[in-house]
């Protein structure tokens, strides 16, 4: 834990003191623990000189940050436009059944985190489906099933 | 001669060897569509196939092309012949090409989609002559699919950077008067002359200037950004050196949204290589002028594609808007003059300053000069992102160059949640800014979603809605409550709750929120509601008065059953079912329980998808 809070003052050394380093720096403390923990919070209020109010209310602003810790592995389920006309939202409603899973949680055992995306701009492949770095397009619930057990 | 020309001259002879190359050179499109359609198998696939046949050859990864249907796209350049595209190639079929391209040289069963020769070949067609590509003016998407992303050569041997050569000769008055003699308005979708915008930002006096360059591509149906950063990011970065010149900017940033990293990192790669090569620093080319550009991630929030809610989000605020004037080109970014543009206006820039605004003004219709790109998705048959001159009739996009759709066509949902739904009677308009905001739609930044019989305007107006109630920003009331309101609304057409009187009361709400909103996502919030309201109104009808969704699609209208004759019984169905509601043994007609069944489509899916199943499922209103 030292070591990583060690490492993380690096990050924020590297940062000039003033308001337009939050965003940044809110995304390299995620990119580090895969959420925004309170410590990081604690640590960044105290560098910029902010209270610890002000920078959850400029993270909670925004979709991309998380609160929780998120799983092994992220699905993110396109939603854009056209994924919802070709049926985004049924492979949303799938995963969330089968894993039991909710959007912006994570699974039980950890294993997965589910969210929801505004659009991965591969909409002439809708629907895709995101799992870690890699896009699937063209999915349904049959392909859905396949990729997501290549993940277990 | 100067170091530029001296790395040009170089480049164009490499250009020009690689395509007349001594081995054979295979181009791979590698943006994320071609990866998302499975590119990287491909090119294994390629690699182990040469090795295999022991054949030397050079793999250069391109962007996209746009004709994203047609993906993963591979070219291949041998023999003295011209280069040949092929697509839809995946591990098996790109193992063929290599063997019959390279091993035994022969074309006759490959099926090439088209050669880029100057002249005819072989009988193989000109790519260009492909139905979706024929129609099109590629001006900003010039390179796209074609050079390598990654090379600043590759740029500079298409004369990259020659635009900026040009303006620096100018003064920054005379390039901007070039830019508004060309007509160029902003792309990005309110269509604001950029002449004027830039003049605006030079005539202010101050001692710092902000150029922002908004990549922040949130509408949720688009990737025009994507695909032009991901394909040519140069051509941004010639842009926006123009445009720095011409203002008098000396810093500059790129506010790019986190979802695209591929993009991020063809811009991080291409800023690295102008900076190595005294493009991008201080007393540029030994000029007077010094410029630097940063990259700001985007952390998601649709509202940031509003100016004053972008700085903010720059300047590590919330990203809410605020009230204009003062403009940001008086007063933008840390208070300072700031000119924002979208990618593809400074896309655009490079390629006015090379040709002239004369030239430029040959495309497109008196008032909106140019060609846009659009990104045709949807139910459409050749999906993908295309360039044209403004001015094309809406049915010439959808039919000659999208090939139409393979059900009746219904609507064309223009300009992203905040646009409109048009219906065919209107696919004679002319796209121009102006045609489309008189039929109750706007530009936008370039999404042409394409609807089917397939598709229920209610539940796309809900979908709509429902996005923007959860991406307003809150600050101004008519768009935090009444967005929530007609959320609510629609949610009880979709439901089969409504009574009768609601389409008025919605239609009002709409009204109100158009009319009292603070910023452009307020404003334009009801425009889907609008339009489908007066285009589709009979639609609405059936839902309120009859409980009835034609389009099939609203799941609490609608009910499942298994035609018995069709069924096959071979179970598929019924491992998929969550709920345990389709039953039956093997080989006999199965039978679904429609108390037990949530329709979730999942049986419908796989009744379709599943060679052995016969379709039996279907989907009925319930009425029949």
């Amino acid at each position: 834990m030292n070591q990583l809070n060690s490492s993380f003052t690096e990050t924020l050394n590297n940062h000039l003191v003033e308001e337009g380093s939050l965003i940044p720096l809110l995304q390299k403390a995620q990119e580090q623990d895969g959420y925004i923990s309170p410590e990081k919070v604690a640590q960044i209020s105290e560098y910029l000189k902010m209270t610890e109010s002000q920078v959850y209310g400029v993270a909670s602003f925004y979709s991309q940050f998380r609160f929780t810790p998120p799983g092994e592995h992220s699905i993110s389920v396109c939603l854009g436009t056209a994924c919802h006309v070709n049926g985004g939202e049924t492979l949303l409603n799938t995963i969330g059944r089968d894993l039991d899973v909710r959007p912006g949680e994570s699974t039980s055992d950890k294993k997965f985190d589910l969210k929801r995306v505004a659009c991965l701009g591969c909409c002439a492949l809708a629907p895709v489906v995101k799992i870690d770095d890699d896009i699937y397009s063209k999915v349904n619930v049959v392909k859905l099933k396949e990729i997501i057990s290549n993940y277990e | 001669m100067s170091n530029i020309d001296t790395i040009r001259k170089k480049s164009v002879a490499e250009w020009k060897d690689l395509n007349q190359p001594e081995e054979p050179v295979i181009f791979l499109g590698m943006a994320s569509c071609g990866k998302a359609a499975g590119a990287d198998k491909v090119k294994k696939a390629i690699q182990e196939a040469l090795k295999k046949h022991k054949i030397k050859a050079r793999l250069i990864e391109v962007g996209c092309i746009g004709t994203c249907y047609l993906e993963p796209i591979v070219d291949i350049v041998a023999y003295g012949q011209p280069r040949i595209s092929y697509g839809n190639v995946d591990e098996k079929r790109a193992e063929f090409i290599v063997r019959k391209h390279l091993v035994e040289k022969d074309l006759s069963k490959t099926h090439p989609l088209g050669h880029l020769g100057v002249e005819s070949f072989n009988g193989i067609p000109h790519l260009f002559e492909h139905p979706m590509l024929k129609s099109q003016v590629r001006i900003v998407t010039k390179n796209c699919g074609l050079i390598d992303p990654g090379s600043i050569n590759h740029y500079l041997a298409n004369d990259g950077y020659s635009g900026f050569s040009k303006a620096l000769k100018k003064r920054p008055e005379e390039v901007i008067e070039e830019i508004s003699h060309a007509g160029l308005r902003g792309r990005g979708g309110a269509g604001f002359l950029t002449g004027r915008k830039w003049k605006t930002c030079h005539d202010t006096k101050s001692d710092v200037k902000y150029l922002v360059c908004n990549a922040d591509e949130g509408d949720p149906g688009a990737f025009m950004n994507r695909l032009l950063i991901e394909s040519d990011p140069h051509a941004l970065l010639e842009g926006m050196l123009i445009a720095a010149y011409a203002i008098g900017a000396t810093l500059g940033y790129i506010y790019i949204r986190a979802e695209y990293p591929l993009a991020i990192l063809r811009l991080q790669n291409a800023l690295k290589q102008v900076t190595d090569i005294g493009l991008l620093g201080k007393k540029i080319l030994g000029s007077e002028f010094s410029f630097s550009i940063k990259i700001k991630e985007g952390a998601g929030a649709f509202v940031c594609g509003e100016e004053t809610a972008l700085i903010h989000s720059i300047e590590g605020k919330r990203g809410m808007p605020r009230t204009r004037p003062p403009f940001p080109a008086q007063k933008g970014l840390y208070q300072k003059p700031t000119v924002i543009n979208n990618v593809e206006t400074l896309g655009t820039v490079p390629h006015i300053l090379r040709n002239g605004s004369e030239w430029y003004r040959q495309f497109g219709v008196e008032g909106n000069f140019g060609t846009k790109t659009f990104s045709l998705v949807g139910k459409i048959r050749r999906s993908g992102l295309i360039e044209v001159p403004l001015g094309t009739p809406l049915r010439k996009i959808i039919f000659d160059i999208g090939g139409g759709t393979q059900k009746p066509f219904k609507a064309v949902q223009t300009g992203g949640p905040s646009g409109g739904c048009i219906p065919l009677e209107l696919l004679d308009t002319p796209v121009t800014y102006e045609t489309l905001a008189n039929i109750g739609s706007i530009m936008g930044s370039g999404g042409l979603i394409v609807l089917d019989d397939d598709t229920c305007v209610v539940d796309l107006a809900r979908y709509f809605l429902d996005f923007i109630q959860q991406e307003s920003c809150g600050k101004c009331t008519p768009c935090r409550v009444g967005t929530r309101h007609m959320v609510e609304m629609l949610e009880t057409i979709c439901h089969g709750e409504a009574s009768p009187d609601i389409l008025d009361k919605l239609e009002s709400m709409a009204k109100l929120v158009q009319s009292t909103s603070l910023c452009g996502l307020g404003q334009t919030a009801p425009n889907s509601v609008l339009t489908t309201l007066k285009y589709f109104r009979p639609e609405y009808v059936k839902h309120v008065n009859e409980y009835y969704c034609p389009a099939l699609v609203c799941s609490d209208l609608i009910e499942y059953s298994i035609v018995e004759e069709n069924c096959t019984g071979c179970q598929r169905c019924v491992s998929v079912c969550p709920t345990g509601a389709i039953t039956g043994p093997r080989s006999e007609p199965h039978n679904l329980d429609i108390s037990k069944c949530i329709k979730c489509r999942a049986c419908y899916d796989v009744c379709r998808f599943d060679a052995i199943a016969g379709n039996a499922i279907v989907i009925t209103s319930g009425k029949e």
